[in-house]
């Protein structure tokens, strides 16, 4: 192909953040009509890269061609001038206006004549004008319609109709059916179709490959921000692409150690919040990693919040040791012995204001403190212990948990739960995000933690992770227990089709790596 | 051991310049050293205990809401709060009430008023602007209607004392309310720094959901907040008349605004999370500075507020290139 066949070009991107080279000279291209499937694990770069492309990120070098013509994209109003548009998970609507108030933010029509002296917006041309947009994408939503009262799905199309609007030719989904049912997903594709039919060139990230051999044209992997490969999809198959991502065999990554599996430790009976959870059940026994798989959505977060007493349930019970515990608050959950390693550290996880130290004995403050007051040595002390125990590197105990690296966070999140001497610990995908020595060194913790008697649910979407870490594996599929399998029997395709119900047999499995 | 290492010293320097009251005590030393310069009745000590005075009743009040700013709130009801515990106070006194009583049923009024707040945004789920400014028109309203808009006079000598008494040390009168406001500054820098509750004050500001999950009541936290708000504000109201000898239906009327003011100034932070007593003290010193410089140096009343708002935009804006620098 000649320069003009492609409608992008991206070259040598180069990319560091303090600490870290998030791209490394990475190649990118795009031509009209395709789609192309960005792939790579946490914190390959995807984000990075196709930040710089919609102009969040000014690149460190590299070069960027658009039909040929090299571009500098300052920001993202001009990025979106050249017809780049993003759509990220998080939607960029605001839920109190109309579709087609959103559809024409900041271009919308004005009145003719006496009006337009005032700016006054032209509402019925508005609105007619972003009818057109959304029946385009087969949305059947009136433009009138609020954007709060939309689905998600709903709120997808106009944010597509949006791009469509400003006349896009680069549309970027950044993982578009995380968020989606199953039939909703199949309109996206279709979709999706459409925009290729209008010669729009569609990059697609996501962490579910059955979902890259359905619709993409070709993939692109990216790994430690270098670009590890390319290949049409007529070349691809899911292991050549997954051992591209890892760049590993996936065995070696996980060094579980075996513990012995001793008495049941907590009980679960019914546990039940209608429309998320229905009637979960499960045992948990001593020394025990009892791994909780399912696609996003299948109701594992809300299964821990409800044992941890965040969300209230609407039946269920709980039995740690043997007696019946009633759990309303996290309150109640801290006193039974129950920690919870939520899956956001930085908003749920961690005050990021507050040094280390503090953040570690937040659960536990009672007891370093008599009648009240705070003991500072002995906070100190029990701080320095978990620091060292599991190897955070901070300057000293006074830094604030923010200028920490994502896998220190972790740990920190990890010690404060240590710290309380839990019998049982929730842990919500607790390697998301952190490099890969982290995640060795939180896995290694975890192994010595069941091994010292604790009883551990860890959630991951991560499949390799579930396999390797998990004593047994239990598999959720619309807020039930669809299978509880034992190590020896689990396997990633196993895994997959009960977790995904009735896609059973894909090849792939819609798993994520 | 080398995961933590630093040298001491370094560490206490950096934690002296580094800290937020390092930037605007600064700023308070060059206005008294001007002041000092620029007049000859700044630096005297009935001058400076004047000062101290008038603004203790400020400063009580600050201390409460600087807690509840810490937690991500506001209380816009201090003024109204300060007024009415006076009001409360002053109206049995003058029907012959003991002293004691009098002024401990003042105090239950704010703890009360207070402790409403706490339960409109706890269990009522009301944001803590709408719920403070709705017991900042009822406690007025309150003022109000028990008067008839009548001021109370003729208070007690014994209970004007706690107001105007000056202590005698080596030679000059301290203001009684300034040893309240010293003890109480103490009090409440301890509780903030060093009690369990103070840590999770700050924990919950910093961040509620993490605070939540990591088995704290944050409701209980934040009830006692504005329940000590109140408290700490009618003891400021109570010195207030006490000092000025009578309670007026409008007394301390848009005392919220120099109450947030010299938290704010003095480095509490409305993202939550942040500020000290000691900031508190000084925000609230400076404000009162400000106010008595200018009459010194003989500017017209009139442009007082225009520069007590220009300081506090200035001193904020420093504070935000502080943090980012």
């Amino acid at each position: 192909m000649n320069e003009k066949d492609f409608l992008l070009r991206m070259e040598g991107i180069s990319k560091a953040f303090p600490g870290v080279q998030a791209l490394d000279g990475v190649d990118f291209e795009a031509t009209a009509g395709e789609v192309v499937a960005l792939l790579g694990e946490n914190g390959a770069g995807k984000s990075t890269l196709m930040k710089i492309l919609c102009g969040a990120y000014r690149k460190d070098s590299g070069r960027i061609f658009l039909q040929g013509q090299q571009v500098e994209i300052e920001n993202p109003h001009h990025a979106q001038q050249l017809g780049i548009a993003i759509i990220y998970q998080e939607f960029n609507l605001t839920p109190n206006q109309s579709a087609a108030a959103n559809i024409f933010i900041s271009r919308e029509p004005r009145v003719k004549g006496l009006g337009r002296l005032l700016n006054m917006v032209d509402r019925r041309r508005m609105e007619q004008e972003a009818q057109v947009y959304l029946d385009r994408v087969g949305a059947r939503v009136p433009s009138t319609a609020l954007v709060r009262d939309l689905s998600v799905a709903q709120q997808q199309m106009v944010e597509v109709a949006k791009a469509l609007a400003v006349d896009a030719r680069i549309i970027i989904m950044d993982e578009p059916t995380s968020a989606l049912g199953e039939d909703e997903v199949e309109t996206l594709f279709r979709i999706i179709g459409t925009l290729k039919e209008h010669g729009i060139a569609v990059i697609f990230i996501t962490h579910r490959l059955e979902e890259v051999f359905r619709i993409a044209d070709r993939v692109v992997v990216l790994r430690d921000g270098r670009r590890v490969g390319g290949m049409n999809i007529s070349e691809a198959t899911p292991e050549k692409v997954i051992n591209m991502m890892v760049g590993r065999e996936l065995k070696d990554m996980f060094h579980k150690e075996q513990a012995e599996i001793g008495p049941p430790l907590m009980e679960v009976r019914g546990l039940t919040r209608r429309g998320v959870v229905e009637n979960v059940s499960f045992t948990l026994r001593r020394g025990e990693i009892l791994g909780m798989a399912g696609l996003v959505g299948a109701g594992r977060t809300e299964t821990a919040r409800l044992i941890f007493g965040v969300d209230r349930m609407d039946a269920g019970e709980i039995w740690l040791d043997g007696k019946r515990v009633y759990i309303s608050s996290p309150v109640d959950a801290v006193k039974a012995g129950i920690g919870f390693v939520p899956e956001d550290r930085g908003t749920q996880g961690l005050v990021l204001k507050l040094p280390v130290q503090e953040n570690i004995v937040l659960p536990t403050l009672d007891e370093h403190a008599s009648y009240g007051w705070v003991n500072r040595r002995r906070i100190q002390s029990t701080a320095r212990e978990y620091v060292n125990k599991l190897n955070i590197r901070t300057p000293h105990l006074q830094q604030k948990a923010m200028f920490l690296s994502g896998g220190n966070q972790q740990k920190v999140v990890v010690a404060k739960w240590l710290a309380s001497r839990p019998k049982v610990l929730i842990m919500d995908e607790p390697t998301r995000g952190i490099d890969v020595g982290a995640k060795a060194e939180v896995h290694a913790l975890m192994s010595q933690l069941a091994r010292d008697g604790m009883g551990i649910i860890m959630i991951s979407s991560e499949l390799p992770e579930i396999l390797g870490m998990s004593d047994r594996i239990l598999v959720m599929a619309e807020g039930r227990v669809a299978a509880i399998l034992d190590r020896a029997e689990a396997t990633q395709e196993k895994i997959m089709s009960y977790a995904s119900g009735e896609i059973a047999n894909a090849t792939a499995g819609g798993f994520t790596v | 051991m080398s995961a933590v290492k630093d040298t001491a010293r370094a560490r206490a320097w950096r934690s002296i310049i580094g800290r937020q009251e390092f930037g605007v005590a600064l700023i308070l030393l060059v206005m008294g050293a001007f002041l000092s310069l620029y007049t000859d009745t700044f630096l005297t000590s009935t001058n400076i205990f004047n000062i101290l005075r008038a603004f203790s009743w400020i400063a009580i009040s600050a201390f409460g809401q600087c807690m509840v700013i810490i937690t991500c709130g506001v209380d816009l009801s201090v003024g109204s709060v300060m007024g009415l515990s006076g009001l409360i106070c002053a109206m049995l006194l003058v029907r012959g009430v003991n002293v004691v009583v009098s002024v401990l049923a003042g105090l239950l009024t704010g703890l009360f008023v207070g402790w409403l707040n706490g339960m409109m945004i706890t269990r009522g789920r009301l944001p803590p602007f709408i719920a403070t400014l709705g017991t900042l028109l009822m406690a007025r309203g309150l003022c109000n209607g028990l008067t008839g808009g009548w001021p109370v006079r003729d208070l007690p000598q014994a209970f004007r004392n706690l107001g105007q008494y000056d202590i005698p040390i080596a030679g000059v009168g301290v203001p009684l309310p300034l040893v309240f406001m010293l003890i109480f500054a103490l009090c409440t820098s301890f509780f903030l720094s060093r009690t369990v509750w103070g840590y999770r004050i700050y924990a919950l500001g910093g961040n509620e959901t993490a605070t939540a999950l990591s088995g704290i009541n944050t409701n209980r936290v934040k009830l006692m907040v504005y329940s000590l708000c109140g408290f700490l504000t009618a003891i400021g109201g109570v010195l207030m008349t006490a000092r000025l000898g009578v309670a007026a239906p409008t007394a301390a009327q848009g005392y919220e605004l120099d109450v947030i003011a010299a938290a704010v100034v003095g480095g509490t932070s409305f993202s939550g999370g942040e500020g000290t007593i000691l900031g508190v003290l000084i925000g609230a010193a400076i404000m009162q500075v400000l106010r008595n410089g200018l009459v010194l140096m003989g500017v017209s009343a009139y442009w007082l507020q225009a520069v007590q708002g220009l300081v506090i935009v200035v001193a904020i804006m420093l504070d935000q290139l502080r943090k980012r620098g």
